[in-house]
């Protein structure tokens, strides 16, 4: 793989355009390039879901975007405005319409303040309102993530399951009314039957308030759930983008394909791949492969793939690939529909105040 | 063997084809803990055999007990605040009854376990041969030279490349997934017979998970090991186990042939469990059907059926008398009085369709009218005993498409009704 390029980008005016993101850590011979010339954007409405192995990059791509870690270079412009090239003092002001969810629910509120402190935290910073005003809204934005905010006042995180403090964390991203919510492995940490509740909060909250997602993940049947497009991502690039329903049916990168067939299937009667599709573990990022980076585990590797990098390119309307052996689709498949009115308008909002 | 605890007789255990009896027989198997929180039923009444050779996978929500499970089957509990009875029957022994010097003849040799988390279970300060010669060298006896011999072979197995130097390492300076093999090496080191796998593989990425399980796989039916496949993912155990025992709240609540407990789901929580994993086969953006609330705590269950405060199909029946274990088809164990697929579950989760009871709803995914959302948040609001609505899926109009094909009969019409006997039909989807 590799996966440079930008054919994937679609027009200027989107919510949120990445381009050549370059995110390094370390010094010298340490130094890693752990998100190496990304390019991707988000329509508004939309939801991208990033996926990956662990080490890919994919964390560290969704920090970069909301400017927690400022790239190294690339630019990053979010509805108009380039956010690398603001002011400390813009870009705090930019930044409360992109708000993060993180993966670990319970180490991510302060386990010594209240939770309705917490939820209050963001407004308080900016001076929005009065305590009372701050507090309504809290306990609104509390209501409207499923926590009854009479027993959240007075309690702390440690009072709460995981899957409550996710939806805590949740209704603190939310304080701001942001635009963009980059969700990093929200659902990780939660046991399924719990995973289905948060998903289900997040895919209201979405349409309610015509958020625009990114959410990056490591599990493909969460990320095909939640996303309008999708991003796959390996050692620092990205593979493959496409919708979900054509992503996984036709994958065309070698990575998205052995990723899908590692899946386990909750079915029996599946049939169960005999051998594991991909040997091999993530090489180091401090030393990635030459050409394609994806090389030294794909099986259709061939000559070019050690010496030159493949572009990003088109393969079909809104399906780009970077790989020079794209595996074909079949001939007689054609894409499923869009996947439905998500980048559409954003739905009626639906009523802010407890009934 | 060890020559360590002289004056107690060694333990024989018979080779585990010549075994009559299964490999591992456990009988009502309890285990509690005396907390400051009170009693904790972390296993209550736990009863399964497994035969050499075989899978038995164990799914549960995070405290359900299975963890705990593992450890009492090997011993490996406190030694206060602890109560336990029942029987753990293994290869004509009662481990319950031996002492720890006993004890130390069985684990390793005999049984041994994976854990979870390589990163806290092995000793990071200690160089990989030690930790994997060190049992070697106790158990069986062996040399120093042999014991380095025969961990190098054991690496090489796991599919550890250049296991001569990766014997030099420490854990710290192994990957994710090589520290796994290397804690399959460990187990294996000395042949155990059953092998107690607790999540191996849940901190792994997908495709790393798949190549550990593979590897399990290929390993148990090389040795005809009998393996205990604990994990939360049903996914993980539909192609890799014989059988699937499925625990709630210290308790199995369903337990069958693996293809059996797919297509003839009887539990309502195996069945909730199966609905709300996001599958790949489903277009994107289709809503989950959530399982409201969260799992009891183990220290003040609820009285009657413990899954009954989160079930679509729970009467008042289920509230206030435990359901007894029943049998449906061969090796088909569940605890249910209003089972998936009967007519008595069939009324049951209509009653409550027409009841709005939220369970049931969050079940069939249907939209719950404005009045009913409205109703559900004001009652949280008024009562704590309505913690299971504020936690349940919240209550807005879901813009999915129309609810009534939803609403049919979980199981398709065309499945025998008659769920006491018969073989498995294949034909019928785990989708219900």
């Amino acid at each position: 793989m590799a996966g440079s390029g930008t054919a994937q980008l679609r027009g200027d005016d989107l919510l949120l355009r990445v381009e050549h993101l370059v995110v390094e850590f370390g010094k010298g011979q340490h130094r890693v390039r752990a998100v190496s010339d990304v390019s991707f954007d988000v329509a508004a409405g939309e939801t991208l879901g990033l996926v990956g192995e662990s080490g890919c990059g994919k964390s560290t791509t969704g920090r970069s975007v909301a400017l927690v870690h400022p790239p190294d270079s690339g630019s990053v412009r979010f509805a108009g405005t380039e956010l690398t090239a603001l002011k400390p003092r813009e870009l705090r002001q930019a930044r409360t319409k992109v708000q993060m969810v993180f993966q670990d629910p319970i180490s991510s509120l302060n386990p010594r303040r209240r939770v309705i402190d917490s939820v209050m935290e963001p407004m308080a910073i900016w001076g929005i309102g009065s305590a009372d005003l701050r507090r309504a809204k809290a306990r609104e934005t509390l209501e409207s993530v499923g926590i009854n905010p009479g027993d959240a006042g007075s309690r702390r995180p440690i009072e709460f399951s995981g899957g409550q403090c996710q939806r805590i964390s949740i209704a603190r991203a939310l304080m701001l009314e942001p635009t963009l919510l980059i969700c990093d492995e929200p659902v990780s940490a939660l046991d399924v039957s719990v995973q289905a509740q948060i998903l289900n909060l997040l895919d209201d909250l979405k349409r309610q308030r015509g958020l625009t997602m990114v959410f990056i993940a490591h599990d493909l049947a969460v990320v095909k759930n939640v996303s309008d497009r999708v991003a796959v991502m390996y050692l620092g690039k990205l593979c493959e983008v496409a919708p979900p329903d054509t992503l996984y049916r036709h994958p065309a990168h070698p990575y998205s394909a052995a990723l899908l067939a590692s899946i386990p299937e909750p079915d029996p009667s599946a049939a169960s791949s005999a051998t594991a599709p991909l040997t091999g573990e993530l090489p180091s990022p401090t030393d990635p492969p030459s050409g394609c980076r994806f090389r030294t585990r794909c099986p259709y590797a061939q000559e070019i793939c050690t010496t030159d990098e493949p572009e990003m390119r088109a393969l079909g309307p809104d399906h780009f690939v970077s790989c020079h052996f794209p595996l074909p689709r079949p001939a007689d498949s054609t894409d499923p529909p869009a996947p439905g009115a998500a980048l559409a308008a954003p739905v009626e909002a639906a009523p802010f105040s407890p009934a | 063997m060890s020559p360590r605890h002289r004056g107690v007789p060694h333990l024989v255990f018979p080779d585990a084809s010549e075994l009559a009896e299964p490999l591992l027989d456990v009988q009502d198997l309890r285990t509690f803990f005396h907390t400051g929180r009170g009693l904790v039923k972390a296993n209550d009444g736990v009863s399964f055999t497994l035969d050499r050779g075989k899978t038995l996978g164990v799914v549960g929500e995070s405290g359900s007990g299975k963890t705990v499970l593992t450890r009492s089957i090997m011993g490996l509990l406190p030694n206060t605040h602890l109560e336990r009875s029942g029987s753990v029957r293994f290869a004509g022994h009662e481990l319950t009854s031996l002492s720890p010097q006993q004890l130390r003849d069985v684990w390793g040799t005999q049984m041994a376990v994976i854990f979870q988390d390589p990163m806290t279970a092995l000793n990071p300060v200690v160089r990989v041969d030690r930790q994997i010669t060190e049992s070697l060298r106790i158990r069986l006896g062996l040399d120093r030279r042999a014991a380095h011999d025969t961990a190098i072979a054991l690496l090489s197995s796991v599919g550890i490349p250049a296991p001569e130097r990766r014997m030099r390492n420490y854990p710290h300076e192994l990957s994710g997934g090589m520290r796994q093999r290397v804690m399959i090496a460990i187990a294996l080191a000395c042949g155990p017979k059953l092998v107690l796998a607790d999540e191996p593989t849940t901190g792994l990425d997908v495709t790393l998970q798949a190549q550990i399980l593979d590897l399990l796989a290929t390993l148990q039916r090389e040795r005809s090991m009998g393996m205990i496949l604990v994990t939360h993912d049903l996914g993980v155990v539909a192609n890799r186990a014989d059988d699937i025992a499925v625990m709630y709240a210290g308790r199995i609540v369903e337990q069958a042939p693996t293809k059996d407990l797919f297509s003839h789901t009887r539990m309502p929580y195996t069945e909730a469990l199966l609905r709300s994993i996001p599958r790949l086969a489903d277009p994107s953006h289709t809503r989950l059907r959530a399982i409201p609330g969260r799992p009891p705590d183990l220290a003040a269950l609820p009285p009657g059926c413990p899954f009954a405060p989160r079930c679509p199909y729970a009467q008042d029946r289920c509230r206030a008398e435990d359901p007894p274990p029943r049998t449906a088809g061969a090796g088909h164990l569940f605890s249910c009085w209003f089972p998936v697929g009967s007519p008595e579950g069939e009324d049951a989760l209509a009653r409550n369709l027409a009841a709005a009871v939220p369970a049931a709803l969050a079940f069939t995914g249907a939209v719950p009218s404005a009045a009913t959302a409205s109703s559900a948040t004001s009652a949280a609001t008024a009562t704590s005993a309505a913690t299971a609505i504020t936690t349940a899926d919240p209550v807005v109009p879901a813009p999915a498409g129309p609810a009534s094909p939803d609403l049919t009969p979980p199981i398709p019409p065309g499945t025998p009704p008659t769920w006491k006997v018969g073989p498995p039909d294949e034909t019928t989807g785990a989708e219900n």
